[in-house]
């Protein structure tokens, strides 16, 4: 038994070493920085500075980190509402497909991916652009054009563009694992269809959800490229106050964003951890 | 008796290969009745149409006079009680239970009386709030029993229910099903490959082999008058024997004439005789009407396995008698004991007891279940 243990411990090492050289690390840096002025002594400047840094805005006062921080949320939480509302039917859809069809959907769903974002931002750009694909179909067609480029719509576009796969395929992998006599008990007892989707498949599909919102709302609360690209750089997110910090070489207050961020989304998903588990007992979510 | 289901010429079949082969079946209102066969045998596939989950690809399903083919399962009034139970994860032994009237919007307070009443029924008062991954496997059967009954179905369909069950609590459990069945006086639908099971349990037997129905009858019909090779070798032990009909009441095999209490076959007609084992008796070497060597003799607790070759034939015998290796014995029949068969597409399927180990009978048993068709 020890032995095995022994082994087991031995085979850790690499990735103990790689989690603490990489993930650790870097996070204790983050901290450190966050809370250090430029000589490296200890303040909580930086952090007090993004809740009370004011600007004015059309001539009113306001708290620019603040308003940053809650035009981000916004956008992102729009975005991962969206990719969940498009992505469970697609997953649902998916995993219950035959073999050869799934694999294909996983196929497409893959291959964007495996391209950069910044050419599929690229691509949207161009798509979107007042003189763009979009228009000049629309125009084709004898309807008229529209605006999007610049606009709040285009960044949630793009950030749902670019994320949906990660609402996708955590939702899709618990429902393709779903045991299926579940859903045939559900129909012997009473249910329709959407009793059988609402009283068996959802709750079951929660921890799935979970994580598919997570890996959806982290990317899209920090994304930066997106904003500045679709939208035209008029919509400032705390990722483009992050890099603009970290480029101006104002590391300290840059990593006093990132540290404050991490923490308010470790909050959240603490938060929305409990409220599922209160849901899902039995299941694997606890 | 008031016909409750009548399946009317049912054939099914998956991706070409037939599972159900004009299957024709009458069921009974209160009655307890096994669909019985080895894995493969359309058992499943049979209940699975009745309860809503698959459609015949030929024939009609009559449910009380009605046609049902194209009713879904969530509107029939059948429940049932799956394999590895189904229960639902998510929810506590009480929701389990409660799913059905929860859907039907059953008030609360009619709920909670409904589902403790069940739970009594079931014995498992005081588990109402645990969680169903925490119970055993007897304990879940149970929940999912309480949870198949609670809309007082017409029919209740049990797919293998005991099978995961340790030969003990399968026991307990075959009793208690019958107690509930029983108590509540409704139609059961049991599917089982294990013949004991079927004939401590059932009412009525269906034997199935091959996606076709070989016998239905009660549990004594279908062991003392096996309509065929099949069922004879499927229900028991028997040694099924090549003979010839030479007139009523008398029949030759081995190399011996029997009186027998068979007719209505035709003179000289090749039939299979089938004699089981505790039927025959041990008789000294001289007195017997078949004489033989014992070839090997295995203690069972109430009685000794003697496996006997007579001309080549090896047959079993079950006996409290104590008989040594390599005796000669003689052996006497009964004319009662013995069964005639017509000849069918089964005989000289199952030859006699020269390769039988009772060990390897029951290895190969496990595999089976895990195969069930789907």
């Amino acid at each position: 038994m020890t032995g095995n243990a022994k082994t087991s411990r031995g085979a850790l090492t690499p990735y103990a070493l790689w989690a603490a050289l990489f993930i650790v690390v870097p996070l204790v840096f983050v901290a450190y920085y966050a809370l250090t002025d430029n000589e490296f002594s200890f303040t909580f400047e930086n952090i007090t500075r993004f809740f009370t840094a004011t600007s004015s805005v059309d001539g009113r006062e306001v708290h620019t980190y603040l308003l940053i921080f809650w035009r981000s949320l916004k956008l992102a939480v729009i975005s991962t509402v969206i990719c969940l509302v498009l992505g469970y039917p697609l997953a649902y859809v998916m995993a219950r497909a035959s073999e050869r069809r799934q694999k294909i959907m996983m196929i497409l769903i893959m291959i964007p991916m495996w391209m950069n974002f910044l050419i599929r931002t690229y691509a949207w750009m161009t798509i979107l652009q007042d003189t763009g694909i979009l228009n000049g179909f629309l125009s084709v067609l004898g309807l008229g054009r529209v605006h999007i480029i610049g606009t709040e719509s285009a960044v949630v576009i793009g950030m749902v563009y670019d994320y949906l796969p990660y609402m996708v395929l955590p939702i899709y992998s618990i429902m393709a694992k779903m045991d299926i006599k579940l859903l045939e008990a559900a129909r012997d007892l009473g249910c329709n269809s959407v009793g059988v989707l609402r009283r068996v498949i959802f709750p079951l599909s929660l921890p799935g959800v979970l994580s598919g919102v997570t890996m959806v709302l982290i990317p899209s609360v920090s994304t930066f490229y997106i904003s500045q690209k679709l939208g035209n750089g008029k919509f400032f997110l705390i990722g483009d106050a992050i890099e603009g910090q970290y480029v101006a070489n104002n590391l300290h207050f840059a990593a006093a964003m990132a540290f404050i961020l991490m923490v308010i989304l470790l909050v959240v998903m603490a938060v929305m951890k409990r409220i599922t588990n209160h849901r899902v007992y039995g299941g694997k979510a606890a | 008796m008031k016909k409750i289901i009548e399946l009317k010429n049912i054939s099914k079949s998956f991706d070409g290969e037939t599972v159900l082969d004009s299957i024709n079946l009458d069921i009974y209102d209160n009655e307890f009745l096994t669909l019985l066969g080895p894995s493969g045998c359309g058992k499943t596939t049979t209940l699975r149409i009745i309860g809503g989950f698959e459609t015949p690809d030929e024939g009609d399903v009559i449910f009380m006079g009605e046609k049902i083919n194209d009713i879904p399962a969530h509107k029939r009034s059948v429940n049932t009680v799956f394999q590895k139970y189904a229960l639902f994860p998510h929810l506590n032994v009480f929701e389990n239970v409660a799913f059905p009237l929860r859907e039907r919007k059953v008030p609360k307070k009619e709920i909670e009386e409904k589902v403790n009443e069940m739970l009594s029924l079931v014995m498992l008062s005081g588990f109402a709030h645990r969680r169903v991954t925490s119970l055993s496997g007897g304990q879940q059967q149970r929940v999912a029993i309480a949870r198949a009954l609670i809309a007082h179905p017409k029919v209740l369909l049990l797919d293998e229910p005991l099978g995961a069950l340790d030969l003990k609590l399968r026991k307990d459990m075959q009793q208690e099903l019958k107690k509930i069945q029983k108590a509540t006086g409704i139609t059961f639908i049991f599917v089982t490959h294990d013949q004991e099971e079927a004939l401590t349990m059932s009412d009525t037997i269906v034997v199935m082999s091959e996606g076709r129905i070989q016998q239905i009858g009660t549990p004594v019909d279908i062991y003392n008058e096996p309509q065929n090779a099949f069922v004879a070798d499927f229900i028991g032990e028997s040694n099924i024997l090549d003979g010839v009909m030479l007139e009523d009441l008398r029949v030759r095999f081995s190399g011996h004439t029997f009186r027998c209490v068979d007719k209505g076959f035709a003179s000289q007609e090749p039939v299979d005789v089938v004699v089981r084992p505790e039927d025959v008796d041990i008789v000294p070497e001289a007195q017997g009407m078949l004489r033989g060597v014992v070839t090997s003799v295995t203690f069972m607790g109430v009685h000794y396995e003697v496996i006997v070759d007579i001309g080549g034939f090896k047959w079993m015998i079950q006996t409290t008698d104590f008989v040594d290796v390599d005796e000669h014995i003689g052996l006497s029949i009964d004319p009662d004991a013995i069964h005639i068969m017509k000849k069918s597409e089964y005989s000289g399927l199952y030859g006699d007891y020269s390769s039988f180990s009772n060990e390897l009978d029951e290895l190969s048993q496990p595999d089976e279940e895990e195969e069930e068709e789907e």
